[in-house]
């Protein structure tokens, strides 16, 4: 088959993740190619949002490694690691509070500016060239989101639903190949999940991107993902379609406990 | 409405400055006022720069006097042991050797300041808030005590005779330098990851911002032009000793820059003002006598009204004396 002769975008290979005597993550193995939608479950302290803290070098795995287009990536910094093409979103929304809507975009944008300390400050052609090709960048981003009107607001100051795109839009910016999205409907009610999972899925189809998606609920992962992934104290049970998921008893066990016996 | 690039602006205000130092040292200003003036152009410097790490890349430093002591001590050692036999081998004022050698002794005490800069900012990345604070806090008492032992500088007796070349020309054009560098740095797309760290550390790294390059650049800067604000100081003053360059003169910088708001560089400078000028102010109002009772004792509390004015500025205005930021509406969708 085509797709499982390309190597995978993303390789987590035997992770462990150890903190003192608690295994967060032990042992996992995944794989993300390239404009799949994988989904991550698991119920509370799954090590879920550990998994992301690995991939995105906030930890460096105990044992195993992570590769990504073919390169090792544990062990860079988090910064590092971006600029190889990972964004990612946070559970709770981190924004640059003090910052308007458009320099958050701005500050993603950042990393594919040459213009440096000497540049900003000399200002020559080349810097006004560059400074107006990430302007415009940022708000055709921007308006593709419907955010182009808050544009000179400060991020603290926009609607909950609105902030969460915005982080979105500003991992966007970083022109990522593999998007990682840390429980995007925490908080929404059944309206907004429904316009988050379409969301979701135009994102994949309009930049042709990989997207991991951590997520709580089974709902949205259910609906969008082409494969699940679920985690349990740490441990991959299942890996799977979801029709094959929602009937697998390993799983409905770690979310529901035993079934009684009769 | 034509806007100039930043270098023109920077330029037209050298030059202004050149031409307002007739003025300024002409028979028409007392040198009691010219003393004052210059004496805000440096804390302008200091408080400028000092809000580049403070403010905008939010790394609290309490080492600010000590970059100071590194560009004073240099700069005055440049002029005061080299200077003669520069001044002998390339001609006095009239032919230009005075302000060479004052930009020679000026630039090695900044550059002096920012290697020094790097080797505070380097150890100290991993700290934060009132670590940070005191860490930088006891760097800056490890300059005091190095100078206070050098005897080539006259150890805790201070050095004496430093000449005086500090005009208004060269203070102010360093003043346009320095608020030049931070407001340029700031406002491009590089310049925003200063207040990404500041904002959020996690979210910054995430983004792809190197935040330890931008918080050791942060650091450079502002150590640079606080050496610089030192060497206008020392030959401003014509003597430096090591116990004005103390805790208590770092604590004054930071009021400066809390009282105009932090990440506000407008603010900063309307701050530096007021601030320089209060304790002359209190001198006038302590010669005066009210109902045959002296008010001497006015001029003993500069300190407590330092003091008081933080406390007040902190419960009222957060966010600065003069800052708008925070307090402005948001602009209406469309």
């Amino acid at each position: 088959m085509v797709a499982e002769a390309s190597a995978p975008l993303l390789r987590l290979d035997n992770c462990t993740m150890r903190f003192g005597g608690l295994t967060a993550v032990s042992e996992l193995t995944l794989e993300i190619r390239e404009r799949e939608l994988i989904g991550l479950i698991g119920p509370n302290g799954a090590g879920k949002t550990t998994v992301f803290n690995l991939i995105t070098g906030v930890y460096c795995p105990t044992a195993g490694t992570i590769k990504f287009a073919g390169e090792t990536i544990s062990g860079m910094e988090s910064h590092q690691i971006t600029r190889r093409g990972i964004a990612r979103t946070f559970q709770n929304t981190r924004l640059f509070p003090s910052l308007t809507v458009f320099d958050n975009v701005r500050v993603g944008l950042q990393l594919h500016s040459h213009s440096g300390l000497a540049e900003a400050l000399w200002r020559s052609a080349r810097f006004y060239h560059e400074e107006e090709k990430i302007e415009k960048e940022a708000l055709e981003l921007l308006e593709i989101f419907n955010l182009g009107r808050f544009r000179h607001s400060m991020a603290r100051g926009l609607p909950y639903g609105d902030q969460r795109r915005l982080e979105i839009v500003r991992a966007l910016a970083t022109r990522p190949k593999l998007l990682l999205l840390d429980e995007p409907a925490a908080g929404m009610n059944p309206t907004e999940k429904s316009e988050l999972m379409k969301l979701v899925q135009f994102i994949q189809e309009k930049f042709g991107i990989s997207i991991l998606l951590v997520e709580h609920d089974m709902q949205v992962v259910m609906g969008i993902c082409q494969r699940v992934a679920v985690l349990d104290y740490g441990i991959k049970i299942a890996e799977d379609t979801p029709a094959k998921i929602r009937s697998d008893p390993k799983v409905c066990e770690a979310y529901l406990g035993e079934p009684a016996q009769q | 409405m034509i806007r100039l690039p930043p270098k023109v602006l920077l330029l037209l205000g050298i030059v202004a400055c050149f031409l307002l130092s007739f003025a300024a040292h002409s028979r028409f200003l007392n040198a009691y006022y010219l003393d004052i003036i210059l004496g805000i152009g440096i804390n302008i410097i200091l408080a400028v720069s000092l809000n580049l790490i403070n403010g905008y890349t939010g790394q609290f430093s309490l080492g600010h006097a000590g970059f100071m002591a590194v560009g004073a001590y240099t700069a005055a050692s440049v002029t005061t042991f080299w200077g003669p036999a520069f001044l002998r081998a390339f001609g006095t004022a009239k032919t230009g050797g005075v302000p060479v050698l004052f930009l020679i002794a000026l630039c090695a005490g900044g550059l002096l300041a920012a290697l020094v800069g790097i080797a505070v900012g380097v150890p100290s990345l991993r700290l934060k808030g009132d670590y940070l604070a005191i860490v930088t806090l006891g760097f800056g008492e490890i300059i005091r005590v190095i100078f206070q032992n050098i005897e080539a500088v006259g150890p805790s007796r201070g050095m004496k005779g430093i000449a005086t070349y500090t005009t208004f020309f060269w203070t102010y054009s360093w003043v346009a330098i320095t608020i030049f560098t931070v407001l340029s740095l700031v406002h491009s797309t590089y310049g925003r990851g200063f207040l990404a760290v500041h904002d959020d550390e996690v979210a910054a790294s995430a983004m792809g911002i190197n935040t330890t390059r931008y918080k050791v650049t942060a650091f450079i800067v502002g150590a640079f032009f606080a050496g610089i604000a030192g060497g206008l100081y020392a030959h401003l003053k014509t003597f430096i000793a090591p116990a004005g360059f103390d805790f208590m003169m770092s604590i004054e910088i930071v009021t400066i820059v809390i009282l105009g708001g932090m990440g506000n560089t407008p603010g900063v400078i309307a701050a530096a003002v007021l601030l320089t000028l209060l304790p002359q102010g209190l001198r006038v109002l302590a010669g005066l006598q009210i109902g045959g009772h002296s008010l001497r004792w006015v001029a003993e509390l500069r300190m407590i009204i330092y003091a008081l004015l933080i406390i007040l500025i902190m419960l009222t205005r957060p966010q600065g004396l003069f800052s708008v930021h925070g307090l402005k509406p948001r602009q209406a969708p469309g």
